[in-house]
């Protein structure tokens, strides 16, 4: 059966169309993202209008009255920053090893209750975060209450906390990454260590450590992003003096939308694009 | 040897099941603590009486279920039902083509405009929503640029409105459903494109009675991972909605930082979890009968 010019013209627009959608796709990612950078550049406080070139909006965070003004918080730019690489560094680390530990447990043993495991890693992923954020709260709230009628101790939510639930939704990323590689490891590789006289420990380290890293450190840059980024499950695990970067976008968001916003959104943009290619280049290494 | 050997064997089962006593130990204690036994005291505590100053009194109660279904809290519900389906049928639109041009280019160009659609799903949720209030506001690039063409005279009332909140979910969501569609069309066997044709289909037949149902799983995944996010969003109403465009996650946090009414938000928060809950294991179900 031959084509008629009809299919043959279906065929050209149909090619010319699925251009035009990807060009317009990838237009609506990225234009908000340029425009916001643009505008962080911006001398004009309120309008869209370009009115002349500054750096005023970077300078002011970091100066002290001027990230007073920008922030309307006592505590500027720096001290959130430090929060939050100090939550996302310590978070990391945990929800490394225990993400690592279980995708072992999970790849190289059977044992009954795999699909629990298997379960339990996989509702935090699906969980609304506003659920997550919401029960710590609750959860840190009653168990306060109850130290405090036990031993008179008055602990409140802070940094501590807050790394807490990081950890939560953090193990489930960085075991599903890890297990991934362990999958595609050959299991043989292992069990001649073994039978070389090697026990679990050596094993590890020396053969399957060494072949599996790039996905470990993958997976940790992956939680430490998704904790600098983390805004709902720290809103409600926060306290006083745990104020992290995202909390203070927020506020400022909230409080006034000034071009200040837009130097800071800027340079946590700069910030995400340098985890990404880092991320990119241990993968292909 | 024969006696030696059973005994080295029950030895080496001991030491393995030991290993994986310390090797599951550490995840699923914290996830257990931190996770399951928080979200059972939530779902205890909606069915408790809310306390005076916050927290809970000790009653049992099914009002806080009751409540959820009064006129006022059903429509919240429901907007953010609606929400979350034009979200995902729009993500689907865009997404498709998409997701379809890139894995039909040569493998070099796949991998950078992969990039391109990773990119935004590592930066900050926030600052990307953040970026449509600058677009939308009455002083915003999109009102200002209007006005200058002289389409409109008087500036639009584009923020804080559905449309905001509808715009920024598709623009957060839109990468989670571009991944998996891709994964799925680039799996696809082209050779049954050409067969189909060689038995006389035309372009638009063959994509609908062969591409389309083959690359269903990519299509049900993607949905997921839009629709489950967008129905229990937060920020996204919270900066874009206003006060008019309440979905489901503000109306918890509301409950729970300025009502201070907890056993209310427990039950919305439970509704929500079941919600999402639903339509996941209805894909499992699925997914694990094909399989």
């Amino acid at each position: 059966m031959t084509k008629t010019k009809l299919d043959l013209l279906v065929r050209a627009i149909g090619k010319k169309w699925l251009w035009v959608q990807a060009a317009l796709a990838f237009a609506f990612l990225y234009l908000p993202i340029l425009i916001l950078i643009i505008y962080s550049f911006n001398t004009s406080r309120f309008n869209a209008v370009w009115r002349g070139f500054t750096l005023d909006w970077y300078r002011s965070l970091f100066s002290n009255t001027g990230a007073t003004i920008a922030t309307s918080s006592s505590a500027g730019i720096l001290p959130a920053l430090n929060n939050s690489l100090l939550i996302a560094a310590i978070s990391t680390v945990l929800a490394t090893i225990f993400g690592t530990m279980l995708a072992l447990a999970l790849e190289r043993f059977h044992f009954p209750g795999r699909k629990a495991v298997e379960a339990l890693l996989f509702l935090p992923i699906i969980m609304p975060e506003i659920t997550i954020g919401i029960s710590l709260l609750v959860f840190f709230t009653l168990v306060f209450r109850i130290v405090e009628n036990l031993t008179g101790i008055r602990l409140n939510l802070g940094l501590p906390t807050v790394i807490i639930g990081h950890v939560v939704f953090n193990i489930s990323f960085v075991t599903i990454t890890v297990r991934a590689r362990l999958a595609e490891l050959d299991p043989t590789l292992e069990q001649a260590a073994f039978d070389l006289g090697a026990n679990e420990w050596r094993t590890f380290w020396r053969i399957t450590f060494p072949l599996i890293w790039p996905a470990i450190f993958s997976a940790a840059l992956l939680a430490f992003t998704l904790s600098l980024d983390d805004f709902v499950v720290t809103f409600f695990t926060t306290g006083v003096g745990s104020m992290t970067l995202p909390l203070l976008v927020y506020g400022m968001i909230k409080f006034a939308v000034t071009p200040a916003i837009n130097a800071i959104s800027t340079l946590m943009l700069l910030a995400s694009l340098l985890l990404v290619v880092s991320s990119l280049r241990v993968q292909k290494s | 040897m024969k006696s030696i050997l059973p005994d080295r064997k029950s030895q080496i089962e001991h030491r393995k099941s030991y290993n994986l006593l310390l090797l599951l130990f550490p995840a699923t204690a914290w996830l257990i603590i931190f996770f399951i036994l928080p979200v059972l005291i939530v779902l205890l505590y909606s069915f408790l009486e809310r306390g005076t100053y916050g927290g809970v009194t000790w009653i049992f109660t099914l009002s806080n279920y009751q409540r959820l279904f009064s006129g006022l809290f059903l429509g919240v519900i429901g907007r953010s039902l609606f929400l979350a389906f034009l979200t995902t049928v729009a993500c689907l639109l865009v997404g498709y083509p998409l997701a379809f041009f890139i894995a039909t280019r040569p493998p070099r160009w796949r991998n950078a405009l992969l990039l391109l659609v990773i990119i935004p799903f590592w930066t900050n949720f926030l600052v990307r929503t953040y970026a449509w209030i600058i677009l939308l506001r009455s002083e915003g690039v999109v009102n200002t640029a209007l006005q200058s063409l002289q389409i409109i005279t008087e500036p639009l009332n584009l923020l804080f409105t559905p449309f905001a909140v509808a715009i920024g979910l598709i623009y957060g969501y839109l990468p989670f459903m571009v991944l998996p569609l891709y994964s799925s069309i680039e799996r696809f066997n082209f050779v049954l494109v050409e067969a189909a044709q060689d038995l006389g289909a035309n372009d638009i037949r063959t994509f609908w009675r062969v591409f389309l149902p083959l690359t269903t799983r990519g299509i049900v995944a993607g949905s997921i991972l839009v629709f489950v996010p967008t129905v229990g969003a937060f920020i996204t109403p919270d900066i874009l909605g206003g006060a008019k465009t309440v979905m489901v996650g503000n109306l918890i946090q509301n409950q729970f930082m300025k009502a201070r009414d907890w056993p209310f938000g427990s039950a919305l928060s439970m509704l929500l979890t079941v919600i999402i809950l639903i339509p996941v294991l209805i894909y499992f179900r699925v997914s694990d009968d094909t399989q």
